[in-house]
């Protein structure tokens, strides 16, 4: 194996990025039609609602009642329509995070291959499983997606650094603990290893959670439209990530058993 | 998960991809992990937070645009 040239390797970090991002807009399609047509009628359940709050008592939502109130076109201010927020709107967004979390995930995918003591399959598909815990479930558990109507204009800049703090912590602890399992898995075996790392991740995560401050800006928002709105960004994330993990695990597959092809040719010919 | 991670002495019965493909060398990876994070941390702040708790452009029209995503893919907005 040493003797093999790794110059000529199949498996350079563009060959995983350009997958990545493949992978990555094909899932952000899927997370827009699943994001379309089970979050949007809640969106504008929220918004229906929120009006109708903005309406009644004046001073209830002062920045959002002044929004209503001027005229739209001043000072780069714009109205975009309901129809354009939830197709191109939700679209762009859809696609700008799945190009962007599906070309991280191939590059950690790159990262990780070979040096887990797994298939190229299975450490490609433990990236995206980890992706979706890490980037995703912890700091939803925290701070979960809030509707439209819920949330105050003068929170939102501790909200926002709340929430991208545990996100960073988050997404530090996964990559520590994958590598402290992988230094465990020499002395015990695999699961012994995959569960140590899993308990230090959740006591890291649950304790910086615990740190974070908690936000309850809800009011009177209806609860069953709050709970349909969250199950249908759960599961618009979920589809995103489940897109991410399939599509990658098949594409750096198939790289890998050509390139592991391309190699045994050419031990072969260098052995004769 | 981890099943198929028994470690390479213990020679396992069916061994599907004889040939050990290198790993992607560290060194070179980390290029590209600054090149695109950089450029994937761009995508994500503008569809998460621009114009909402920062704002790199004026006005509201990216946060407009992209409204229904941030609320929908679990960013903070409003």
């Amino acid at each position: 194996m040493g003797t093999v040239p790794r110059d000529r390797s199949v498996l350079s970090p563009a060959a995983f990025l350009l997958r990545g991002l493949a992978v990555g807009l094909a899932a952000g399609l899927i997370a827009f039609v699943v994001a379309f047509a089970l979050g949007e009628p809640y969106v504008d359940d929220a918004i229906a609602l929120e009006e109708a709050a903005a309406a009644q008592p004046p001073a209830e939502h002062p920045e959002h009642a002044e929004e209503a109130q001027e005229p739209a076109g001043q000072d780069g201010m714009v109205e975009i329509s309901r129809e354009n927020q939830k197709s191109w709107g939700l679209l762009t967004g859809t696609l700008a995070i799945g190009a962007a979390l599906g070309g991280l995930a191939a590059l950690a995918a790159a990262a990780v291959l070979g040096r887990l003591g797994l298939s190229a399959r299975g450490s490609t598909a433990l990236v995206a499983l980890v992706g979706f815990v890490a980037v995703t479930l912890v700091p939803f558990t925290k701070y979960p997606a809030t509707p439209p109507a819920v949330g105050s204009g003068e929170t939102i800049g501790g909200r926002t650094a709340s929430y991208f703090a545990l996100l960073l912590v988050s997404v530090l602890a996964a990559i520590a603990v994958v590598v402290l399992a992988n230094r465990l898995r020499a002395r015990y075996d695999g699961w012994t290893a995959a569960f140590v790392g899993a308990g230090v991740y959740l006591v890291v995560v649950t304790g910086t959670g615990l740190l974070l401050p908690t936000v309850n800006e809800l009011g009177d928002f209806p609860a069953d439209t709050l709970w349909y709105f969250r199950r249908s960004s759960l599961v618009t994330l979920a589809a995103l990530w489940a897109s991410i993990g399939v599509g990658l695990t098949v594409l750096v597959g198939r790289m890998h058993d050509r390139a592991a092809a391309d190699l045994a040719r050419r031990e072969l010919a260098a052995s004769l | 998960m981890s099943q198929s991670s028994a470690t390479p002495l213990a020679a396992p019965a069916i061994q599907v991809p004889a040939i050990q493909v290198p790993a992607v060398p560290l060194l070179q990876l980390g290029t590209w992990v600054v090149f695109f994070g950089l450029l994937a941390m761009l995508a994500i702040f503008f569809v998460s937070a621009d114009q909402g708790a920062l704002s790199l452009f004026a006005g509201n029209a990216v946060h407009e645009w992209v409204h229904d995503a941030r609320h929908l893919l679990g960013y903070p907005c409003h």
